[in-house]
């Protein structure tokens, strides 16, 4: 019988605790408060050991921390071996994570070693007496589908930007520090090479505000125009599936049912009509805006806001007029 | 070499979604099926693959007697053999996950292909759970794949970046789009196929973890709001996005 504790799974990279964290650790809080347990956390990357005690600002009890080289880059495997001690330590009802690239990858392999069950891609989630109760969106999109586990250990993962950021406080967590000699002695495979996403870029599934182009943009030498707007809003750049496969912008940058599933806070949809499976992917966003030249497009159907017009006279004005804003 | 490409059909990306009478699935009248677009890929990779090393290609499904038809596209792909094993009763991915292991267990291949995900679920977990049962390394979201002298290098492609991983066989590998672009089939492949064996299997027992206990369409979202027409329009939509949406 596992205990009532919740272990939120917590990535850190570039210096601090991605941004899925506090959204991971608000609900682990409160799943943890209707099961009357602990929440802990383990959390893995180079460099954690320094940001795990802070997690104590959280809620949390106890950090359990894979910290060395080995911990760079990310390593399925590695993180799966080395997250199974923490599991192991603290033998938790609830096992939550961050649906992101890595969370899609990590959630399984936890899953699968617990023999568990896994509930992927949260937009809400629940404890209902001894079951776990999560609604996830399915068909890209085009409908919710209700599950429900019922035996523990359950294992979850929650879409990103759909639940609101824990407040840090103050207080310390525990830190156990983990041996990760005998988890990185095991696996098999191995990262021999990195190039990460230019730093400075926000990511495309954590940004809060996303324009992504489309084949209105008529060019890559068009382009510019969305990455300035993108660049005035702090915003990530995306794109439609047809200016990736014209060779336009890369695949990282699709989004779509064969692309990235975004729900930032806004959402620009530049030059784009609205095919169903780019609509896939960004649905969920909190609010939409479209523009485009055509008063027809089935993009308008789906935007909050519409502007009909060319995105070579619209763009460069809406990046005037924010940059003037926030300047 | 020993390949196997795990697989299985999803309703055409075109379908309109409606609800079905159980209330827990969708309406299956007049929905067509295709390969899921994620294991064409992953087909292509493996016929490449073979083509490249030599070997063959086995395509395993857990789907219905109706999915028969789909896994003959995989062996006008270039496949060899396929297999069809019935789905455990309400079987979810980790069920699905299971029948697979079972099954590849028997093959013993060097390299398992999978899509990364299906897109009508989007669960992405059947692959994963295949490797972490059969304590295979793995590696998803993969773009680019090669083997040389028994190491398979696969480059993933996330919100991270790209990372070159490099591992011993046997591998699973779980593929992204833009990893290849699937070939066409053509008659001769069609007939092809008709002569390839199609190994059928009793469902194994294997009990789900996962209950589907409701399905519903999403509220369907007020119509737009058109702000106005070209520059003139972009005051307008600034002030709404900060007064109205507080999206600024
Ligand atoms: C299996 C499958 C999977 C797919 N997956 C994806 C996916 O993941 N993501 C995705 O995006 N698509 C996907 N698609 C493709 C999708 O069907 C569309 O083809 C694609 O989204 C269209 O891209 P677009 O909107 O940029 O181009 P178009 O449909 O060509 O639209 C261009 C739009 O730009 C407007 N426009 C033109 N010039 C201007 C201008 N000067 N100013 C303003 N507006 C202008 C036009 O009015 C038009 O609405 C998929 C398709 C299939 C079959």
């Amino acid at each position: 019988m596992p205990s009532n504790d919740v272990l939120a799974i917590l990535e850190f990279r570039g210096g601090q605790v991605t941004k899925a964290g506090p959204e991971v650790l608000g609900q682990a809080r409160r799943l943890a408060d209707t099961l009357g347990g602990a929440v802990h956390a383990f959390l893995y990357g180079e460099g954690a050991n320094g940001a795990a005690a802070a997690l104590g600002g959280y809620g949390v009890t106890k950090a359990y921390v894979a910290d060395s080289p080995a911990f760079a880059a990310y390593n399925g495997g590695l993180v799966a071996r080395a997250a199974k001690d923490a599991v192991a330590a603290c033998d938790p009802r609830l096992v939550l994570l961050a649906a992101t690239s890595p969370g899609k990858d990590l959630g399984p392999r936890i899953a699968a070693s617990l023999d568990a069950g896994l509930a992927v891609d949260c937009t809400a989630i629940d404890i209902d007496g001894d079951a776990l109760t999560a609604v996830r969106p399915v068909y890209a999109g085009k409908a919710n589908q209700s599950i429900r586990i019922a035996a523990a250990p359950f294992v979850a993962s929650i879409r990103p930007n759909v639940f609101p950021p824990a407040e840090a406080g103050a207080g310390d967590a525990e830190v156990v520090a983990l041996d990760t000699a005998a988890a990185e002695g095991e696996t098999r495979i191995k990262v021999a090479e990195v190039a990460p996403r230019e730093t400075g870029k926000v990511e495309l599934t954590e940004a809060d505000v996303i324009v992504s182009g489309g084949r209105g943009l008529k060019g890559p030498e068009h382009f510019h125009l969305v990455e300035e707007l993108a660049e005035a809003l702090g915003a990530a750049v995306g794109a439609s599936r047809a200016v990736v496969d014209a060779g336009w912008r890369p695949h990282s940058e699709q989004v779509g049912q064969t692309g990235k599933t975004v729900s930032p806070n806004l959402y620009f949809a530049c030059g784009i009509s609205g095919a169903i499976q780019h609509v896939a992917g960004m649905s969920s966003s909190k609010c939409i805006v479209a523009i485009n030249k055509d008063p027809e497009a089935s993009i308008f159907k789906l935007a909050d806001y519409g502007v009909v017009g060319d995105v070579f006279e619209v763009l460069p004005a809406l990046t005037e007029q924010i940059r003037a804003l926030k300047g | 070499m020993k390949i196997a490409v795990c697989v299985r059909r999803t309703p055409s990306t075109e379908t309109k979604i409606g609800i079905g009478g159980d209330g827990r699935s969708i309406d299956p009248s007049g929905v067509s099926y295709i390969l899921n677009p994620y294991d064409e890929f992953a087909i292509e990779e493996a016929v490449r693959t073979k083509e490249a090393h030599g070997g063959e290609v086995v395509a395993i499904t857990v789907d219905g007697a109706d999915a028969s038809k789909d896994i003959k596209k995989a062996l006008a792909m270039g496949v060899d053999t396929a297999i069809r094993i019935d789905p455990p009763a309400d079987a979810d991915s980790a069920a699905i996950a299971g029948a697979l292991a079972e099954a590849l267990r028997d093959v013993g291949p060097d390299i398992v292909f999978c899509g990364k995900m299906a897109v009508d679920e989007q669960d992405f977990q059947v692959p994963l759970r295949v490797a972490t049962m059969l304590e295979m390394p793995a590696v998803t979201f993969v773009t680019k794949f090669e083997v040389n002298d028994g190491t398979a290098r696969a480059t993933a492609e996330t919100e991270l970046g790209q990372t070159v991983y490099e591992s011993p066989l046997p591998v699973l590998v779980a593929v992204e789009k833009g990893i290849n672009e699937p070939r066409k089939t053509g008659i001769k492949d069609i007939m092809a196929a008709k002569k390839k064996p199609l190994d059928e299997r009793a469902a194994p027992a294997i009990a789900a973890k996962v209950a589907v206990t409701k399905l519903e369409l999403p509220p369907e979202k007020q119509g737009g709001k058109i702000v106005g027409e070209g520059v003139d329009a972009v005051p307008e939509l600034l002030r709404l996005l900060r007064e109205e949406a507080k999206a600024l």
